[in-house]
């Protein structure tokens, strides 16, 4: 066993663990934190990205122990209470999903994209950035035009219009 | 995944104790090869390295004529450094479509060359710009360092410091990739640096990466893409899988280093 200490969604956390513990089943089997999903296990499909010290990391190749002393955020820690954070308002106005398996990993590798390469996204960009995210349902069309506006009201531009209740 | 004992030494010095001591170690870099197998089961070590806290593996710097990366240094950090960028375009260019920004995010420069997977692409990178490998026992040239696939130079207890890479004149990557995996199904790296010119294949080769002689031999003539018009790698030293048969492969050779070439010289 081992001792691990990171931050998650601004908490600080410790547990003794086995160290084959990855990240992912750190934040959903210790922590309880199931948005994070497994899509693959083998590093291709994206369900399980996770900003890691501000980069967008997949969970599930990464040990919880090479996450110690890290500040880590998952889908759980972006909205502000009852508001979505842009991103997710974005993903919700352009039905950026279906069965909704893949979002939480296409969002914050999303989020991390504007973070790196700024709110003005062309289609050309976000599809390539979008390279490690897989969707089963959407056929993209939808996640590529929910991320160029998200990306847009991330960076201070139009405030994304809230589907009506 | 088995079992293992984690160490995370906080010195090159240290770590290299560690390595010698535990038995049936391994080092963990980035993890993004180490761990998938590991999962599969097609590794087991019975304790991991991690690198992950020496610093002084990470980093980028110009040293007069060459420009110097540290073993642990990521895929990204490569892409997006100012310095690779000005001096070697054509290498910051190939770390950035290495796998997907996840990948490049957490994946190490030392962790691709000491794996020299046959479809991987700092191989043909080394290899091309005549790169030299440091470790904590001596200096590999790039030439001797790759042996074969998944084979290296490195002996046991061995730790990649940093990798330099002579500056060259014109240098250009291009590359095939399998949609699936992102690996090169055919990748061509090459540099001009002087009167050498040097032309490196990864992702097409029987056993790994290689030095296409004929090609280089062709653009000693004129470093121009009409120099390599028509030619095409030999066929018997084609890897062939489900992916692309040996014929495949040997005409995308030749398309690639054509494309490498015309990127260099358009710089
Ligand atoms: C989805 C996906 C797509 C990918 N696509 C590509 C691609 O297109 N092109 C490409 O080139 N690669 C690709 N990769 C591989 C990726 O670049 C890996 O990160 C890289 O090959 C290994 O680096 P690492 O830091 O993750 O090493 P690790 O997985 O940590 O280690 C790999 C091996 O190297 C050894 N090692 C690590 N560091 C050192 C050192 N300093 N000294 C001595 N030995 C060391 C380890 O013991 C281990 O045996 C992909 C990987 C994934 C998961
Ligand atoms: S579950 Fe991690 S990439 Fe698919
Ligand atoms: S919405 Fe179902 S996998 Fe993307």
């Amino acid at each position: 066993m081992a001792i691990v200490s990171m931050t998650v969604n601004g908490k600080a956390v410790t547990a003794d663990i086995d160290p084959r513990t990855l990240l992912v089943q750190f934040l959903r089997e210790h922590l309880r934190l199931t948005g994070t999903h497994v899509g693959c296990d083998t590093s291709q499909c994206g369900a399980c990205v996770v900003h890691m010290n501000g980069a967008a990391v997949k969970a599930c190749t990464t040990l919880a122990l090479q996450a110690d002393g890290a500040a880590v955020t998952t889908i759980e820690g972006l909205a502000d209470g009852a508001d979505l954070h842009p991103m997710q308002a974005a993903f919700r106005e352009h039905h950026g999903l279906q069965c909704g398996y893949c979002t939480p990993g296409m969002i914050m590798t999303a989020v991390d994209m504007v973070n790196r390469l700024g709110g003005d996204l062309s289609e050309e960009t976000i599809r390539a950035e979008l390279e490690g995210n897989i969707c089963r349902c959407t056929g993209y069309h939808n996640i590529v035009r929910a991320v160029e506006t998200g990306a847009k009201a991330m960076a201070g531009g139009e405030p994304v219009r809230q589907a009506a209740e | 995944m088995y079992a293992f004992e984690y160490h995370k030494p906080t010195s090159l010095r240290q770590a290299a104790a560690m390595l010698a001591k535990a038995e049936d170690a391994k080092i963990l870099a980035g993890g993004h090869t180490l761990l998938p197998t590991m999962k599969q089961r097609l590794a087991s070590p019975a304790n991991l390295i991690d690198l992950g806290a020496l610093d002084d593996l990470k980093g980028i710097e110009r040293k007069g004529r060459s420009v110097v990366i540290g073993a642990m240094t990521t895929h990204a950090a490569v892409a997006t450094s100012e310095v690779v960028r000005e001096a070697i375009p054509g290498l910051a260019e190939m770390a950035e479509i290495i796998g997907d920004p996840a990948v490049r995010a957490r994946g190490t420069i030392g962790g691709s060359v000491a794996n020299n997977d046959p479809a991987a692409d700092y191989p043909a990178a080394c290899l091309a710009l005549g790169a030299t490998i440091t470790t904590n026992k001596r200096k590999i040239e790039a030439d001797d360092f790759f042996t074969g696939m998944f084979d290296t130079a490195l002996e046991e207890g061995e730790i990649i410091t940093k990798v330099a890479f002579p500056v060259p004149a014109k240098a250009a990557y291009a590359k095939f990739r399998n949609p699936a995996s992102r690996y090169a199904l055919a990748g061509v790296f090459v540099a001009k640096r002087g009167s050498e010119i040097r032309v490196a294949v990864t992702g097409a080769g029987a056993n790994g990466v290689f030095r296409w002689s004929e090609a280089e031999e062709a653009l000693k003539t004129r470093f121009s893409a009409k120099s390599l018009a028509g030619m095409k790698a030999d066929v018997s030293m084609m890897n062939a899988d489900i992916h692309a048969d040996a014929e495949y492969r040997a005409h995308l050779v030749g398309v690639m280093a054509r494309r490498a070439v015309e990127a260099a010289t358009a710089r």
